[in-house]
């Protein structure tokens, strides 16, 4: 797996802010990351170091083979970004702002102006860019990011503003480039959504670098208990089942369900347990922790810095 | 190549923002008024009528070319900022410099254009009206075209420089009409004041050229008012030809000068610029 991203011990101050303190990581061709934290933990600061518009305070950039910092922006040829609220020229016309991105790429005017039918914008790509809405602002958006096959993709907040049919064609698009060998990179608020698509999780939280990894090595590190629901016959109010061990948390839902935070540990032996013959369990459901909940172990257990 | 994809979509842009239209009618229709109302006095016969209307014209040059020329500058980079699209613009494979140099190419073509289209419509008129024009009237008249386009550039340049140092739109206005005012209109009162007090006794002719060069729409004054023996006469300006020895390639040198200076200093600036 080659880098296509490389950032080593890189720290960002505004005045005396700090927007982004000592973040090392590396990306892979191929990868698909996502950039997890809330508003004002570093993440848009992160991707405009990468794009070299504003120049790290301490550390060391490159982004395919460039030191953006620099001014060097070769690379960029390959690269495509959608910035969040992504603004275009409003007198321009969606085919003109296509076809101005595409000659700046050196890129088949043609082939870019396909893109707009992809996003759904070909009867509109006519029309002046001042006219569309935010969705087809942002339809557009991708559109440009999407020209000359980039080798890294940055999206910031990608699909804000997309309907769920277009969202879908999104991903769909941004899997076809990643089994390509293409870095996306992509950072967002829509967890749930991310967790079958990311390979990997980066955290980050008052601009450091809380937690790196795969979305079950995440889980694993966390060690958030998993929630079995048990669906119990025959169960007095207040009775618990035989079978629980004493060290289980449990909650009687409704009546006959009853809720157990089980431990990774304790999982497969709860699981053997509830059942074995003679319980009087009729259905369970496995409810792994979701991103949301790991994000929000991550967060919880840095607490705030200095 | 870069600097020219950038030019190519800012005149795009100004043709359908009607900056191109609104600045060929207001000059065209100032020139042609110029020509007729300011003709009255010596006659539309008058040997020499080009050459009046070059002593008026430059004169509506000096105050509305700066200005036109800041307006559609002050904002190219801090707008730009400001809306977001430079943001995206600078993600791809194009330099700093390159984007300022396309940005300028781009709106010295719409000046251009608007000049001498506007200026050319009242050589065309007088021509049309019968005025009798000889050559050396049509080759100020030409010099006079093309010195405005100059100070265009000039003032473009300095538009870019206040825009790449300013923080935002608002503040980028009020430095260039500030300019504008003191370089258009106090500056040369502020000379003429220090002129009348000083009674020749310490501003030698060596320290007024000095004075004069550090001025581009005095430049600008000198080269279209002086350069010409015909022009210089009607201009009143005959008395100072004599006096300053700033000859025309060097006033040109000066404009040109006026003209690099600010745009590779804002080049500086907005390479520095952190979005």
């Amino acid at each position: 797996m080659t880098p296509t991203v490389h950032i080593a011990g890189v720290t960002k101050h505004y005045g005396c802010i700090a927007a982004v303190t000592d973040v090392s990581f590396e990306l892979g061709e191929g990868e698909t990351v996502a950039l997890i934290g809330h508003n004002g933990a570093g993440k848009t600061t992160l991707m405009k170091l990468m794009l070299g518009l504003i120049r790290p305070t301490r550390g060391s950039i490159e982004v395919l083979g460039d030191n953006p910092g620099a001014g060097q922006f070769e690379g960029r040829r390959r690269l495509g970004y959608l910035p969040e609220n992504v603004s275009l020229d409003a007198a321009l016309t969606g085919r003109e702002t296509q076809t101005f991105y595409a000659k700046l790429k050196r890129e088949p005017v043609a082939k870019a102006l396909e893109l707009l039918d992809m996003v759904g914008l070909g009867t509109a790509g006519a029309r002046r860019v001042g006219t569309y809405s935010k969705g087809m602002r942002q339809r557009l958006g991708l559109a440009q990011a999407l020209i000359g096959r980039p080798r890294v993709l940055l999206l910031d907040e990608p699909t804000s503003g997309l309907d769920p049919e277009l969202r879908q064609t999104f991903y769909e698009a941004m899997q076809q480039l990643a089994a390509e060998g293409t870095t996306v990179l992509l950072s967002s608020h829509a967890l749930t959504e991310l967790e079958e698509r990311a390979g990997r999780v980066i955290i980050m939280n008052h601009g450091i670098k809380v937690a790196d990894g795969s979305i079950s090595g995440l889980r694993r590190l966390a060690r958030l208990p998993t929630r079995i629901r048990l669906k119990v016959s025959g169960l007095e109010s207040g009775e618990v089942p035989a079978w629980l061990p004493t060290s289980a948390q449990f909650r009687r839902l409704n009546g006959h369900i009853v809720e157990i935070d089980a431990a990774p540990d304790q999982k497969i032996d709860l699981l053997h347990r509830a059942t074995a013959e003679g319980t009087s369990v009729e259905d369970l459901d496995v409810v792994p922790p979701s991103l949301d909940e790991v994000y929000a172990h991550f967060l919880k257990s840095t607490g705030t810095p200095q | 190549m870069n600097p020219a994809i950038v030019a190519a979509k800012e005149i795009q842009q100004a043709v359908r923002n009607r900056w191109v239209l609104a600045a060929t009618l207001l000059l065209a229709g100032l020139a042609l008024s110029l020509t007729f109302l300011g003709s009255a006095p010596t006659g539309s016969v008058g040997v020499r009528a080009l050459d009046v209307i070059i002593v008026s014209l430059s004169s509506l040059t000096i105050f509305l070319i700066p200005l036109i020329a800041l307006l559609i500058s002050h904002d190219a980079i801090v707008g730009d900022m400001e809306r977001g699209t430079m943001l995206l613009l600078l993600s791809y494979p194009v330099a700093r410099w390159q984007v300022l140099l396309g940005k300028f190419l781009g709106h010295l073509a719409v000046l251009a254009f608007a000049t001498c289209l506007g200026y050319g419509v009242a050589a065309a008129a007088l021509m049309a009206s019968g005025s009798r024009i000889d050559n050396d009237s049509l080759a100020a008249f030409s010099a006079m075209i093309g010195s405005s386009v100059l100070l265009g550039a000039i003032f473009v340049a300095i538009g870019y420089l206040v825009s790449a140092m300013v923080r935002d739109r608002g503040t980028a206005a009020g430095v260039c009409i500030g300019l504008w005012l003191l370089l258009v209109l106090i500056y040369d009162m502020a000379l003429l004041g220090l002129l009348a007090l000083d009674q020749g006794r310490n501003i030698s002719a060596g320290v007024l050229n000095a004075i004069l060069l550090f001025n581009p729409t005095d430049v600008y004054r000198l080269l279209n008012l002086t350069g010409f023996v015909n022009v210089s006469m009607f201009a009143g300006m005959a008395g100072l030809t004599q006096n300053t020895s700033l000859s025309a390639p060097t006033l040109l040198a000066a404009l040109i000068l006026w003209t690099l200076v600010p745009l590779g200093l804002a080049a500086l600036a907005f390479s520095r610029r952190e979005l």
